[in-house]
């Protein structure tokens, strides 16, 4: 493991981690709130804005950035209705998709530039990209932290927090945009394609293991960042393979084993209806 | 003191008018069932009590003070609904919501809050099947929670929207029997919204009945006749008692069913218009 003193291996360790700790914190929640989906459209939008950032300014993450705000926006607009909203950002996604080919066509850098967007470029930080990362990031974490409470209550259960004045719409628009951020972040270590590796497997792998809402926290960060640093590490070992194949099969590797040996396969306690026709 | 107060309440939408002039008192430890067809009001009334829509004319106050969103002067109950199998919270987090939900930071509990949490689940008798996820609970189980949730804050008002829809003949009983065992005990009011009476009808002091732009308060006795709602309603009802459970004709939710009876009906709809005050009070 010589690599490990050369800075392009600590850039790549220092931004996995940020990714996953953020992608591991907002999974729960995206499983939660039915968005798995949405997480896919808003990252290969972001691969849109990219390539527009590409050919503007030569600077694919400030484009994919704002692509991945704006359809952040677009889904909020849409409301809350899971099935219209699928279908509409189904749409927005295939259109998006030609355009961000054929502002490719238009170019003329090199031809990795188009691959690294779509698959990740890890090892190609620069130290402008780990800033804005470490930016990304903690924005990312303070927000989640400020909000995870009332978040979690609008989620599970809308009508109820509502009722108890929680602002349940604006912190949907809120929660779109720190998954917007937190996207455009996990691009830069598995690419636009494979974000859901980080986003979604590690909480719905986490879910298997407890029903207790801050322990699938814990756990699907802990998921995150095994897959996010074991990946980097494993391929500086093997120097041949791309970090994204290793951070997706770990990642997968993960929810496979919680599948299989999680506990949540029925619920602890024996039912009690018995007792509810006995005393009433 | 009455721990809601309504004066003159009016809620229009454009020139649909769910209520006007409505007076009513609710005491403390009062059973008040909210009835009426779909599209009545009876939600609207809800949303009023909770501080998320605001009366067209008049004043409603909830000890004293008007209605605002998130206040521990009301607990709120909904209708049952399916969680996710997978969903990641317990019964105790629901419960949990009802005391800081709707507060910013992480959700770690301080022991006086788990004390807290721990008692509202004893009061419902929820301990055996508190800490396993919510989404594997029968609808029964996730009402005595949701009451748990609604009855930590303390309230002066049990605020119940259709809470035993869904649920079978039993849980319906328990659930009912939990709510007026609160009341009976704590003084809280419950004001109750209902499709369906019966369940309910032993628990009830009094009934108001909002049908289209009308309203009528009163014991259900007083309330439930066939000329009191044939008046409510302007078309024909009749009311049968049958084996203490009330059963009421012709009035189908939202229109009368009789064939023929269509055209009588849209007049007396016409004449609505023209009668806002024709509400009846018993």
């Amino acid at each position: 493991m010589l690599y490990l003193s050369q800075p392009f291996a600590q850039h790549a360790l220092i931004a996995g981690a940020l990714v996953a700790v953020t992608c591991g914190l907002i999974g729960p929640f995206v499983v939660t709130r039915g968005m798995a989906f949405a997480v896919h459209g808003t990252s290969e939008l972001a691969f849109t804005g990219a390539a527009a950032g590409l050919v503007v300014d030569d600077n694919p993450v400030g484009g994919a950035l704002i692509g991945a705000l704006v359809v952040a926006v677009v889904i909020g607009a849409l409301g809350g209705r899971e099935r219209e909203r699928d279908s509409a950002i189904g749409v927005i996604l295939a259109f998006g998709l030609g355009v961000g080919v054929l502002l490719l066509g238009y170019y003329h850098g090199f031809a990795t530039a188009a691959t690294n967007i779509l698959f990740g470029n890890i090892f190609g930080v620069s130290n402008d990209q780990l800033f804005a990362l470490v930016a990304i990031g903690v924005a990312v974490v303070v927000v989640m932290a400020i909000v995870y409470r009332p978040l979690l209550f609008a989620s599970v259960d809308a009508d109820v927090a509502t009722a108890r004045g929680v602002p349940v719409r604006g912190l949907g628009y809120v929660f779109l945009i720190v998954l917007a951020l937190t996207v455009t972040a996990a691009a830069q270590v598995v690419g636009t394609l494979l974000v859901l590796s980080l986003a979604i497997t590690p909480a719905a792998a986490a879910q298997r293991w407890s029903p207790n809402p801050l322990a699938v926290s814990g756990l699907s960060i802990g998921f995150a960042l095994l897959a996010a640093e074991g990946g980097i590490l494993a391929s500086l070992a093997s120097t041949t393979v791309k970090p994204s194949v290793f951070v997706t099969s770990i990642s997968f590797g993960i929810y496979l084993v919680s599948r299989v040996l999680g506990p949540r396969v029925s619920r602890r306690a024996p039912r009690h209806d018995a007792d509810i026709v006995a005393d009433a | 003191m009455p721990v809601v107060t309504m004066r003159g309440a009016t809620m229009q939408f454009g020139d649909r008018v769910l209520f006007d002039g409505l007076d009513l008192d609710i005491a403390p430890g009062e059973f008040l069932a909210v009835l009426g067809p779909n599209g009545a009001g009876k939600t609207t009334m809800l949303r009023i009590l909770l501080g998320l829509t605001r009366l067209s004319r008049g004043v409603v106050e909830i000890d004293g003070r008007a209605p605002r969103r998130g206040s521990h002067d009301v607990g709120y109950v909904p209708q049952q609904r399916a969680f996710d199998r997978d969903l990641p919270i317990r019964g105790r987090d629901l419960v949990r919501f009802g005391l800081d939900g709707h507060r910013r930071g992480l959700p770690f509990g301080n022991a006086a809050g788990r004390a807290r949490v721990d008692a509202a689940i004893r009061s419902v008798g929820a301990q055996s099947y508190a800490d396993a996820p919510i989404g594997l609970l029968s609808g029964g189980e996730q009402q005595r929670l949701r009451i748990a949730q609604a009855l930590i804050g303390d309230p002066s008002v049990l605020l119940c929207d259709e809470p035993l829809l869904s649920l079978d003949l039993a849980h319906q009983h328990a659930v009912s029997e939990l709510i007026d065992a609160r009341r009976r005990d704590a003084g809280t009011a419950v004001v109750f919204v209902t499709h369906e009476i019966n369940p309910i009808l032993p628990y009830v002091d009094r009934v108001l009945y909002l049908v289209g732009g009308r309203w009528a308060v009163g014991t259900p006795e007083e309330v439930l006749t066939s000329a009191g709602l044939s008046e409510l309603y302007g078309t024909e009802i009749d009311v049968v008692n049958v084996r203490g459970r009330i059963i009421v004709v012709g009035s189908d939710e939202s229109a009368p069913t009789e064939p023929g009876g269509h055209h009588h009906h849209h007049h007396d709809h016409h004449d609505d218009g023209h009668q806002h005050h024709g509400a009846g009070s018993h």
